[in-house]
C-alpha cells in the first residue's frame, strides 16, 4: 500500500470523506477484484501528482459493505468524487492515467 | 531514451505477452502498450482449466501475472498507456501515446476485443448498479440474490456457474433454443441446481430506481413478454474487436477483425495481428499465446529481410 492514498472505512468515513476540506476521490475496491489490483498503482501515481487538489482514498467493500450499499456500488473498481460530502462524479473500470485526468479535469484545472 | 524499437506490440493480453516473450527472447528491442488490464480478458476469468501445464487449473489473474513476468524477464518494456494513433504506412511504423511517439520496424496488433454492451431501454443508467460485464469483479455483491446471465456461449455459461457461489439463483437467458458453450460446460450448468434457463429469449428492458430490480424478458418465438425480478444482470453477448485505430488502413472483415496471411501478416508488410483481434481466432488463451509466438517469429523474419 502506498502512502499517498488514505484507506477509509465505515468508522472513518464521516471524518475523512464527508468532512474533507478538499474534494475526495474514493476508489471502491476488493482483494478479489483483478482490475482493482491492476489499477491501484495508477491511483497511487495520481495521488502523488495531484494531492494538492484532490485527496485520494480507497474503501474496501468487503470491510465496509454498508457504505458500498449506500452508494449502490455493485461493480468494482468504482470511483466516486465527493465534494463537501456530496457525490459529484462517478465512473468505473481500470483505465490509463490520462483517462482519470480527463474524468477529474473539473477538479484538477 | 531512444524511442526507436524493433517491435511494438499493441495490447497486453495473452497474445501480446507471448509475442513480447518471443520477440524479447530473440533479442529484439520490444515495447508493449496496454491501456487497461495486463492479461486482457483472461485476467478477469475465474479459473482457466484448459491452458496446458496447469492440471489443477489456474486463475486468469495468476496466469496473466506469470506471462507478464516471463515477458519482462526478456526485457520487454511494458507501457501502461493507451495508443491514440498509429501510422502504418511507411517502412518505419509509428505509434503515439499521451507520453510520446515511438517507431518500430514491425508492429504486432494484439489489441483484443471488448464486450458488447447491453443495448436495451434502461441499461445505460444502471451499468455498475446491477449490470455487470465481469463476474469475478462483481459476483460477491450478489450474495443470496437472484441474477441473470445473458448469452449462451462459453463465457456466459462458465460465469453463470461461477456466480452460483454467491447468488441464490442464476438464470441464463439465451436467444436461441440451445446453448453454444462447449458440452462439458453445458453439462455442469445443467447439473447445477441453482442454474435455470430462459431459452429463445432476449432482454427487452431493465428497470430499477437506484439499482436493478427487474427485467423484461421477451420470447423471440411467441413475442410474449414477462417481467422477472432480479438484482444482477451479467452480460456476455459477444465481443467487438478493438481495431478502430486501424480502420481504413488494414484489411478487416465486416465485423472489424483483422485479416492476415498464414504468417499472421496483415495487409501492410511489417504489420502483424495475433489473438482475439484476428479473424478466425478461436478465442482461447492457448490459441492467443500461440498466435503471439507466431506473430513474433514472423516479425523477426520480416525484419531480417529488410536489413
Amino acid at each position: 500500500m502506498g502512502e499517498n492514498v488514505v484507506e477509509v472505512s465505515e468508522q472513518t468515513w464521516d471524518a475523512e470523506i464527508i468532512g474533507s476540506d478538499k474534494p475526495v476521490l474514493v476508489d471502491f475496491w476488493a482483494q478479489w477484484c483483478a482490475p482493482c489490483r491492476i489499477v491501484a498503482p495508477v491511483i497511487e501515481e495520481l495521488a502523488g501528482e495531484f494531492s494538492e487538489k484532490i485527496k485520494f482514498a480507497k474503501l474496501n467493500v468487503d470491510d465496509s459493505p454498508r457504505i458500498a450499499g449506500q452508494f449502490q456500488v455493485m461493480s468494482i473498481p468504482t470511483f466516486i468524487l465527493f465534494e463537501k460530502g456530496e457525490a459529484k462524479r462517478r465512473f468505473m473500470g481500470a483505465m490509463p492515467k490520462e483517462r482519470f485526468v480527463d474524468e477529474l479535469s473539473e477538479w484538477l484545472g | 531514451m531512444s524511442n526507436e524499437y524493433d517491435v511494438l506490440i499493441i495490447g497486453g493480453g495473452p497474445a501480446g505477452l507471448a509475442a513480447g516473450l518471443y520477440a524479447g527472447r530473440s533479442m529484439l528491442k520490444t515495447k508493449l502498450f496496454e491501456k487497461e488490464l495486463i492479461g486482457g480478458q483472461a485476467s478477469i476469468t475465474d479459473i482457466i482449466e484448459n491452458y496446458p501445464g496447469f492440471p489443477e487449473g489456474i486463475t486468469g489473474f495468476e496466469l496473466a501475472e506469470k506471462m507478464r513476468e516471463q515477458a519482462q524477464k526478456f526485457d520487454v518494456e511494458l507501457d501502461m498507456n493507451e495508443v491514440t494513433s498509429a501510422d502504418l504506412s511507411g517502412p518505419l511504423k509509428k505509434v503515439t501515446t499521451p507520453d510520446g511517439e515511438y517507431t518500430a520496424k514491425a508492429i504486432i496488433i494484439a489489441s483484443g476485443v471488448r464486450p458488447t454492451k447491453l443495448d436495451v431501454p434502461g441499461a445505460a443508467a444502471l451499468t455498475g448498479r446491477g449490470i455487470s460485464y465481469c463476474a469475478t469483479c462483481d459476483g460477491p455483491f450478489f450474495r443470496d440474490k437472484r441474477v441473470m446471465v445473458i448469452g449462451g456461449g462459453n463465457s456466459a455459461v462458465e460465469e453463470a456457474i461461477y456466480l452460483t457461489k454467491f447468488a441464490s439463483k442464476v438464470t441464463i437467458v439465451h436467444r436461441r433454443d440451445q446453448l453454444r458453450a462447449e458440452k462439458i460446460v453445458q453439462d455442469r450448468a445443467f447439473k447445477n441446481e441453482k442454474v435455470d434457463f430462459l431459452l429463445d429469449s432476449v432482454l427487452s428492458g431493465v428497470s430499477g430506481e437506484n439499482s436493478v430490480s427487474a427485467v423484461t424478458v421477451k420470447n423471440v418465438k411467441t413475442g410474449e413478454e414477462k417481467e422477472v425480478g432480479v438484482e444482477g444482470i451479467f452480460v456476455f453477448v459477444g465481443n467487438i474487436p478493438n481495431t478502430e485505430l486501424f480502420t481504413g488502413a488494414l484489411d478487416m472483415d465486416e465485423a472489424g477483425y483483422v485479416i492476415t496471411d498464414d504468417a499472421l501478416m496483415a495487409s501492410i508488410p511489417g504489420v502483424f495481428a495475433a489473438g482475439d483481434v484476428r479473424k478466425n481466432n478461436l478465442k482461447q488463451v492457448v490459441w492467443a499465446a500461440a498466435e503471439g509466438a507466431l506473430a513474433a517469429v514472423s516479425a523477426e523474419k520480416f525484419i531480417e529481410t529488410q536489413e
